[in-house]
């Protein structure tokens, strides 16, 4: 999971309908799982757009077409909205996807792609746009997502923007680094700041 | 700048690292069994033990059914799921309310109710709902699992702190208007991605009139408009509610408490990043149409003509009428309903029960109707009983089920079966939801009593 991240050049898979739930990403009855079985979750995610109700491949669905393979998720709007479940980020992680680009996240989602080593890009809507068009033009268009110096380009316009991320994540990502534990590091000084409240 | 949310915030913060996201101190952490087994696995790998146990409070919930709680959960994996929660409570040393512990029921209603949300606190879980509390004045918010881990380990959290927006909501509430449908109001309004980045502070007449049972729902349903969480100023209404609960401060500590919690207010000087203020009187009984909590119109009203009209992409708007089987245009009173859930912690609490109650009194359920009523927690269970609602509803034909999250999002057996159309008091209407195929209408508990009785979409205004 901890897949340390730098330069990523790949084709996309584009979803381009905006308010993608969690909920959808991965439906509740998967979420009974008590480990992190990334295989799993990732065998589910979209379930319900992904399947027919008789468990056959829904043929209309983005993810069972050849033509768009690559590590790159392209997402309308306000994607991961919704339910807190990181199950989501495994679904994403676990299916093999590395960054997801849309032009607005959900809070809690964002943070919980961040926390599995999958990169949230957030994109003006005209950057997003364009690339849906791109993609639809060539399936094979390619993005190439630069950690180092924050930057997007659709490769096959040419077109680059730079993107945020604050420095403590971006150092974090690029060294394989997490949360815990810094803050596991820094318990000296949340016990200073408990003794100083009373 | 000096809102409470900034109050509140700065009052937490442990060290802010530089060009990086806040350590937040965390006062409560709420566990249940869907969104913690993974951070105790974690916390087990990595040779952790929880940082400060007395402050994390586990309660199973998702899974739990709602009948038959003395024997043991049919579904394995459900029962896995919920064994596993009490073993690592006990393993890591903290409190858990198991199933048919007197002091179980869904962690948003137990955590007010037992006095453990408290004014002024941080409050987190692995559940987006976690905004709830926020009626309490506390600043509470909904986490992933990697970020429950992280506060098991350390009792902090890594977060970006969030803008700020006021939504102050002026006038009064007429008949048959709830908290529920303010918040569908507001939903609609901003839509699901309106508030994203932010945290809200609720204010207004129709806020301070609100009860806290009123205050609890609005704040719960924050996140449908897409913000973090959502609060309200602690007042009498909310010290009263505190009062005598088995953690909040008793004697002279109630006194120092109180006398503290009324500092917690914005300041008149405070700056928000964003203000809006709507009107009391625009505001009916609400419905949802489509497959998320914003697309919701005033009962009387019809679905948005267009994708236009209803502020939405094409795509979007034709999918979610399509999975509904609606037109746009079309009127839905009178729209023939098959189930009636109500429940979640949404508005799983008491005076939803009074209000379900009080519209059925001396009506009968309808005879195609199949409904679920499920209170928010065992204490809900027993109050309900005590004022006798429970002779009300069963007279009118209807049955009180064991309390847990039930049909919000079907994880226990509690399912609408595919294709059928459910008039439910949870907060979320996406696709597959209350089960795979169901239909969701979210509304207020009046508006799903209503359609209980008369078998399909009713005003509840014509009933009172």
């Amino acid at each position: 999971m901890k897949q340390k991240f730098n330069i990523i050049t790949s084709t996309c898979v584009p979803l381009p309908l905006e308010n993608v739930d969690t909920d959808q990403i991965i439906p509740a009855r998967f979420l009974k799982a008590t480990t992190r079985e990334e295989r799993f979750f990732g065998d589910n995610l979209f379930r319900d757009w992904r399947y027919q109700a008789d468990g056959t491949p829904n043929p209309d669905f983005v993810l069972n077409d050849p033509k768009y393979t690559g590590c790159i998720l392209v997402a309308g709007k306000n994607f991961g909205s919704g339910s807190s479940r990181e199950h989501a980020a495994w679904a994403i992680a676990g299916y093999g996807f590395r960054v997801v680009i849309s032009s607005f996240f959900a809070d809690i989602h964002k943070n919980n792609e961040l926390n599995n080593f999958v990169l949230p890009v957030q994109v003006s809507d005209d950057f997003l746009a364009e690339l849906f068009r791109s993609i639809q033009d060539d399936p094979r268009t390619e993005v190439k997502v630069d950690l180092p110096n924050q930057t997007v380009t659709n490769l096959s316009t040419g077109r680059c923007e730079s993107f945020e991320i604050n420095a403590y994540k971006k150092h974090c990502l690029i060294n394989g680094l997490d949360d815990i534990d810094f803050l596991v590091q820094n318990q000296d000084k949340t016990i200073t700041w408990e003794q100083q409240r009373k | 700048m000096n809102t409470l949310f900034d109050k509140i915030w700065d009052k937490h913060v442990v060290q802010q690292i530089e060009d990086g996201p806040t350590q937040l101190y965390i006062d409560r952490l709420y566990c249940h069994e869907v969104t913690s087994p993974q951070a105790f696995e974690g916390m087990r790998e990595r040779g952790l033990k929880c940082f400060r146990p007395k402050q994390i409070f586990c309660m199973p919930d998702h899974n739990t059914p709602t009948h038959d709680q003395d024997k043991p959960i049919a579904d394995p994996v459900s029962k896995k799921q919920v064994d596993m929660l009490a073993k690592n409570a006990a393993d890591f040393g903290l409190t858990h309310y198991g199933m048919m512990s007197p002091d179980n029921g869904i962690i948003h209603v137990v955590g007010p109710e037992k006095g453990l949300s408290l004014p002024g606190m941080t409050i987190v879980c692995g559940d987006s709902h976690t905004s709830t509390h926020g009626a309490m004045g506390a600043v509470a918010f909904g986490i992933g699992t990697s970020e429950v881990e992280m506060v098991m380990a350390s009792q902090c959290i890594l977060q970006q702190k969030p803008k700020s927006m006021r939504i102050s909501i002026n006038g009064k509430l007429g008949k048959g208007v709830t908290a529920k449908d303010v918040a569908l109001y507001l939903m609609a309004q901003l839509s699901t991605s309106g508030a994203t980045g932010y945290f809200v502070e609720y204010a207004g007449d129709v806020v301070k009139d609100l009860s806290m049972e009123g205050r609890l729902t609005l704040c719960n349903l924050s996140i449908e408009m897409g913000a973090r969480g959502g609060f309200i100023a602690p007042d009498e209404t909310t010290f009263d509610y505190i009062k005598g609960r088995e953690y909040a401060p008793k004697g002279e500590a109630w006194d120092q408490a109180v006398e503290e919690w009324k500092t917690l207010k914005s300041g008149d000087d405070a700056v928000f990043d964003k203000e809006l203020t709507f009107d009391a009187a625009d505001i009916e009984p609400r419905i949802t149409y489509g497959t998320n909590p914003g697309m919701g119109i005033g009962i009387t009203e019809t679905i948005p003509a267009d994708a236009q009209m209803a502020n939405m992409p094409e795509p979007g708007f034709e999918k979610a009428l399509n999975y509904m089987g609606f037109k746009a245009g079309q009127k839905l009173l009178g729209t023939k309903v098959d189930y009636v859930f109500l429940g979640a912690c949404t508005n799983g609490r008491i005076e939803d029960f009074r209000a379900f109650a009080s519209m059925v009194r001396g009506r009968q359920k309808a005879q195609d109707v199949i409904a679920w009523l499920v209170p928010g927690s065992w204490a809900v269970d027993r109050q309900i009983r005590e004022e006798g609602l429970d002779k009300i509803l069963e007279a009118a034909g209807f049955e009180i089920r064991q309390p847990g999250c039930s049909a919000c999002l079907a994880m226990n057996d509690d399912k609408i079966p595919a294709g059928k159309l459910s008039v439910s008091t949870s907060n979320r209407n996406f696709e597959g939801r209350q089960g795979p195929g169901a239909r969701t209408i979210l509304a207020s508990p009046l508006v799903a009593a209503a359609a209980a009785v008369t078998g399909v979409i009713t005003d509840p205004r014509t009933l009172l």
